[in-house]
């Protein structure tokens, strides 16, 4: 549909001028998003002292000594592996979680199923922000302050509202008469949850994870509130805190900050290139849904 | 989840340090503080500054930046990736890299000398009359390209028989996209500016990384505030806490009343059925 209508919609319009237009446009909105983001990788390969010299310079030589002292230093690889491990953590509880209630509220009949789902819903309503003070004072008085479970737990909790409620329509999608017929033919519940409702629940389930994964990769107040106030060794501080604690550390050295800020850029981007169509995808669908 | 903001209202009564029992029950003390703080008062003024700026600035740009993208064209799918860099960038490496760029000996002012504006250097984040306008632009970088994408996923929804319709009886581009368009787009735009206003209010990262709220509190948002002077004093930080909860509550029921009610009330009978 699309393919045939767009030349009417283009002959339709009488403005020549307008393609230049929108090419500059597009170039500049690319340029903008872009050159902040080059200027700082680019720097990386250039001395401290060359920096101070003169900031806007191009690199001569290029120099490799920043991104080769970061990428042998085990406090980047230990805030790569930190990060990692609590975004994976994360992730799964998230999708698993998610996926058991998603589930039971999509489809099974009983007493309060809708005041479940608004329970869920208004979870949206109570940001971490909010939550951070009191939820660091509690997770010391469990004795979870300063570890990896007392971010993941939080974190998971914190998105299962977004999880339940893209979901839920997806779960109920799947048409009762599919579960009638695995039924008759010997599937147990179970069977059917596992044959069935995973497979075509799948995009849903890649959505929610992609966006409980970056939330948590990128995420700073919490990780500010439970590591670096709950005392975890800095080697295992995930990336966001590593890299603002290495920038006041060692602010007079500008190529080396340069150089960390720039690699801590790169796991989230190569994510990104990865599930791109699913991010955006997944972006749209939630608030659409 | 609803634990730690239902004992935020406890301690927030409290004159406590986090350590010891709680038993210096204080009433509504800690509110009247706060509430009477020029900083936490200014806090407030710059976060609906930057509602106020995000709803002006950033909405309007992104619509007509995804109406002039909305069409098939030479490398779509670069353009899309592009534009969608800053804001996969966690908010902490994006603003310490402007951190970088906006020093008085970086990237932002190198260029200017270069260009022949040296006279425009600045330490842009440095001095009080800048710096909580840069942060809007800092914020504008990472976010509008968020919000291009959702208006030009929002655009995919409006059916293109209208705007025939409309270009064969000879409107301009500028009328159809203004008569028609705009308003057939109004649902993904009242979710925009839901999202906007939230993250306005809820405003943190950002700036604890650049500026840490300063120079003098020009910054400054409710959660800095709430970071800075709470940490060591929870009982105070909660009362500062349930302020920003209540004021984000009241926004979040009034905009869903009043704005979003007919979105909403679509999905709903979908979901019921």
């Amino acid at each position: 549909m699309t393919t045939a209508s767009v030349p009417a919609a283009q002959a339709g319009t009488h403005f020549n001028w307008r393609q230049p237009v929108i090419y500059v446009v597009a170039l500049t909105a690319i340029l903008i998003s872009i050159i902040p983001v080059l200027y700082i990788w680019i720097s990386g390969f250039r001395t401290s002292a060359d920096l101070n010299a003169s900031p806007g310079g191009w690199p001569n030589p290029w120099f490799l000594g920043n991104y080769a002292n970061v990428l042998s230093s085990p406090r980047f690889w230990g805030s790569v592996f930190s990060s990692s491990l609590v975004a994976v953590g994360t992730t799964a509880g998230v999708v698993v979680l998610g996926l058991c209630a998603a589930y039971v509220i999509a489809r099974y009949k009983f007493r309060g199923r809708q005041w479940l789902y608004t329970f869920f819903s208004a979870g949206l309503m109570f940001p971490l922000t909010v939550a951070a003070l009191p939820l660091s004072i509690l997770l010391r008085d469990i004795g979870l302050h300063g570890t990896f479970l007392g971010l993941i737990i939080p974190q998971v909790a914190f998105a299962l509202p977004v999880t339940i409620i893209i979901l839920v329509p997806f779960l109920r999608a799947i048409p009762l008469e599919i579960e009638e017929a695995a039924s008759i033919d010997g599937a147990s519940r179970i069977g059917f949850f596992w044959r069935i409702v995973l497979p075509l629940s799948l995009p849903g389930l890649i959505t929610v994870g992609v966006l409980a994964f970056l939330g948590s990769w990128n995420g700073y107040l919490l990780p500010l509130l439970v590591m670096a106030a709950g005392g975890m060794p800095q080697e295992l501080w995930t990336l966001p805190l590593g890299v603002q604690q290495f920038s006041t550390q060692y602010s007079q050295d500008t190529g080396a900050v340069l150089a960390y800020t720039s690699l801590s850029m790169v796991p989230a981007l190569v994510f990104f290139l990865a599930a791109e169509r699913r991010i955006v995808g997944g972006l749209t669908g939630a608030v659409k849904g | 989840m609803i634990l730690p903001v239902v004992l935020a209202a406890v301690y927030s009564f409290f004159n406590w340090n986090g350590l010891g029992p709680l038993e210096r029950f204080i009433g509504f003390d800690n509110y009247a503080r706060a509430l009477t703080d020029p900083l936490f008062l200014k806090s407030i003024g710059n976060n609906f500054t930057i509602v106020g700026l995000s709803l002006l600035i950033q909405g309007p740009l992104a619509i007509i930046v995804a109406l002039l993208l909305n069409r098939r064209m030479r490398g779509r799918t670069i353009i899309r990736a592009a534009i969608f860099v800053p804001y996969v960038l966690a908010e902490v490496i994006a603003g310490l890299s402007w951190k970088l760029l906006l020093s008085p000996r970086g990237g932002v002012n190198a260029f200017l000398e270069s260009i022949g504006l040296g006279d425009l250097a600045q330490p842009w984040l440095a001095q009080p009359d800048t710096a909580l306008w840069v942060m809007f632009g800092i914020l504008t970088w990472k976010y509008l390209g968020f919000a291009i994408l959702l208006m030009l996923a929002g655009l995919q929804g409006v059916p293109e028989e209208l705007s025939e319709a409309a270009a064969i009886d000879g409107a301009s581009w500028w009328k159809i996209q203004w008569h028609i368009t705009i308003p057939l787009l109004g649902p993904t735009i009242r979710i925009w500016a839901f999202l906007s206003i939230i993250g306005s209010i809820q405003l943190f990262d950002m700036v604890w990384v650049t500026t840490k709220g300063g120079p003098v509190g020009a910054t400054s948002t409710m959660a800095t505030y709430m970071i800075q002077y709470g940490q060591g004093n929870p009982g105070y930080g909660s009362a500062v806490a349930v302020i920003l909860f209540l004021i984000s509550l009241v926004i979040a029921v009034l905009y869903q009343r009043h704005a979003m009610r007919r979105d909403l009330g679509t999905s709903d009978a979908r979901g019921d059925d």
